[in-house]
């Protein structure tokens, strides 16, 4: 039973990490930029969803689902402004200056909320959920509703890339900007979309890691959105598929890596060792594509 | 006699003042402290300043000559700081606390922090950009897992290591080894060799296509770089009691590239500037901002970050940074008859290159008029 608690541990590690991977890689794979700033989109959703819990003292399932929809407005909104604001003037300038605006602006809003919210590690009053036995095996109810969740979002977003308008455009945008433009799709406004719907999802994944341990800090999304360009960069970074199967690889090394006390307090150096072994054997990760160098 | 001002003429002073500013400082500062004018807060200020300023040096041929970006410079630097500590540490007791220890324990520190940067150096010649930047990271973030957990460096306690060996002068030492560190890095940034690392941040193909080899110069680069991020890391270790990894995190990282960035990637000088006044005003905000309060500062480095960059690379300000750009600002300043502003990149100066065409007298020929061939007589308006 120890291993299928393992499993479902690594199963729920991993779409969470797929969650916020899908924002790195399709804002990648369409502005050709890391988003540095993603992690903390995260924890912006969390701290909303704590100014609504904490608004209404007695939280009534029903306002609950109030606060996650304002953490998914105000992430989708911040994603949207911080893309205006710090990266479109960037936009033909070299990668490093957009990188380092990025890592600006992943620290501008840990500051921020620092400042806000202070330092201090907060209680955040999510509903209870229990736990729900099947056999011998108990599995939590916020897991199942996780898991349910993700799979469902990360469907209806692969059909959404695949077959509406929008989504083809930034299939098309992410080949070649250039001709995409020629083709009579506005770049600007698809890379807009594309930020707007990965902060979404890592407002969404901001709330799973508050119904797993309902406790909010100002570096809350700092390691998981390391952990999940980690994942991101393993399946092939730019290919959404290979988001989630990384995502899903990572969550079970981690959750086996949890589940042996020894080597358990180095797990952090595991995954990134394992970053640094594949991007040395296959830089383009699981799924990604290989694309030449022209001059 | 005149064979000297002849070589005081050639001698280029523009590319020694850095050494003779920092070293005339450190001398008359030497001097203040002999007398007892320095208070111990303002000797710790100038040990601070020394350590940035040799990361933020190190850093910058990373960053701003090979044009890679490093996140784990911090790492580096917490590789020399326990290991130079250690070694220290276990070195006192056979030849005492003095000017041997600390030679082996700089050489032990910079040498362990080459070796990682070897390591680090090897990605890089495979990945580039977002991907080393993130490989970068992770070592940063494997060595300070690391050494938290190995009970021979002490764990979570962190390492207690050996005092400087005096208060009073130990930034004198602090100063030579910036000096060092300067003659290092700038005499390579000035030879073939330098040319070789900004060519390739230039144009990586183009620098292979030259017959530039590309491995050799990116791993010298990262190596070099860690090198000096290990000494200052045993100098940080020789400051302060004791040696924990929390403080050699991402964030450290960050404020190390702040300094390179606010002080102009590619230049040596403004990393060291800006190496000066960040922690200068680091020590002061310290003092004065408290508590929660305290993250003003960080507030302060993430708009400067993004203000700067923004400013300096993008690409619809590109008019404006050449019209008020600070150097063409000096430059006018100095010599007000040539604005280097004028000059564009594309425009060449024709007029300036002697060249068998007389581009003046072709220009300047007046023909007399009737003889133009012009089909309809030209109005007054347009010339």
């Amino acid at each position: 039973m120890e291993f299928i608690n393992t499993l479902v541990n690594g199963l729920n590690i991993g779409v969470i990490y797929a969650m916020i991977a899908l924002g790195y890689t399709m804002v990648y794979g369409i502005a050709k930029m890391l988003n540095f700033a993603h992690g903390d989109i995260i924890m912006v959703g969390g701290y909303t969803i704590y100014v609504f819990c904490a608004m209404k003292a007695a939280s009534s399932p029903a306002f609950f689902f109030v606060a996650i929809a304002m953490a998914v407005i105000v992430c989708t909104l911040l994603g949207v402004i911080v893309e205006k604001v710090a990266y479109k003037p960037l936009r033909g300038a070299s990668p490093l200056a957009v990188l380092i605006t990025a890592i600006g602006v992943s620290y501008l809003l840990q500051s921020l909320s620092q400042i806000i919210f202070k330092s201090a590690t907060k209680f955040v009053s999510v509903p209870e959920l229990g736990k729900v036995s099947i056999g011998a095996v108990s599995i939590k109810v916020s897991t199942i509703i996780t898991l349910v969740v993700s799979i469902a979002v990360m469907i209806s977003l692969s059909l959404f890339v695949k077959y509406s308008k929008t989504g083809r455009a930034m299939i098309a945008v992410s080949e070649d900007r250039g001709a995409a433009q020629l083709m009579g799709i506005n770049v600007n406004s698809i890379i807009t979309i594309t930020f707007a719907i990965g902060s979404a999802l890592a407002a969404l994944a901001g709330l799973f890691y508050l119904l797993q341990s309902p406790y909010i800090y100002n570096t809350f999304g700092a390691m998981p959105g390391i952990k999940a360009f980690t994942a991101a960069v393993i399946g092939g970074i730019g290919s959404i598929p290979g988001a989630m199967l990384g995502s899903i690889v990572l969550g079970m090394i981690e959750s086996i890596c949890d589940s042996i006390a020894p080597i358990a307090p180095y797990k952090d150096a595991i995954e990134f060792s394992i970053l640094i072994i594949i991007l040395l054997v296959r830089p383009t990760g699981i799924l990604g594509k290989k694309r030449r160098e022209k001059v | 006699m005149s064979s000297f001002s002849e070589k005081m003429k050639k001698f280029k002073w523009k590319h020694y003042i850095n050494y003779i500013v920092i070293g005339v400082l450190t001398v008359v500062f030497a001097i203040i402290s002999a007398a007892g004018g320095l208070k111990s807060s303002s000797t710790i200020l100038l040990e601070k300043i020394a350590i940035s300023i040799v990361l933020a040096v190190s850093l910058s041929l990373v960053v701003g000559f090979l044009g890679e970006l490093s996140l784990g410079h911090a790492g580096f630097m917490c590789i020399g700081a326990y290991l130079g500590g250690k070694v220290a540490s276990l070195l006192v007791p056979v030849f005492g606390n003095g000017t041997v220890t600390m030679l082996i324990a700089l050489f032990v520190g910079g040498g362990c922090a080459a070796l990682l940067g070897f390591l680090v150096g090897l990605p890089a010649l495979r990945l580039k950009g977002d991907y080393l930047a993130i490989v970068t990271l992770a070592f940063g973030e494997i060595v300070k897992v690391i050494f938290q957990q190995s009970k021979l460096f002490g764990g979570n306690l962190g390492l207690s290591t050996p005092n400087r060996p005096n208060r009073n002068t130990f930034f004198i030492v602090a100063f030579a080894l910036v000096l060092f560190t300067l003659l290092i890095i700038q005499n390579l940034m000035r030879s073939k060799h330098g040319r070789a690392i900004t060519a390739i941040r230039d144009n990586e193909i183009a620098a292979r296509a030259t017959g530039i080899n590309v491995t050799k110069y990116k791993l010298v680069a990262f190596m070099i770089s860690a090198f000096f991020a290990g000494i200052a890391g045993v100098m940080f270790s020789y400051t302060n009691s004791s040696v924990q990894a929390v403080k050699f995190g991402y964030n450290y990282s960050i404020e190390i590239l702040v300094m390179v960035v606010l002080g102009g990637m590619g230049s040596i000088n403004g990393a060291i500037l800006s190496a000066t006044l960040i922690t200068i005003l680091n020590e002061k905000l310290r003092t004065v901002l408290t508590g929660d309060l305290a993250v003003l500062k960080d507030l302060l480095y993430a708009l400067i970050l993004i203000v700067i960059v923004i400013y300096n690379n993008a690409p619809a300000l590109k008019g404006f940074r050449e019209k008020y750009n600070f150097r063409n600002l000096v430059a006018k300043i100095w010599h007000p008859k040539n604005d280097p502003s004028i000059v564009k990149d594309d425009a060449a100066s024709w007029d300036k290159v002697p060249t068998k065409i007389k581009m003046d007298e072709i220009l300047s020929v007046d023909l007399k008029v009737g003889n133009e061939f012009t089909p309809d007589k030209p109005s007054k308006g347009d010339k």
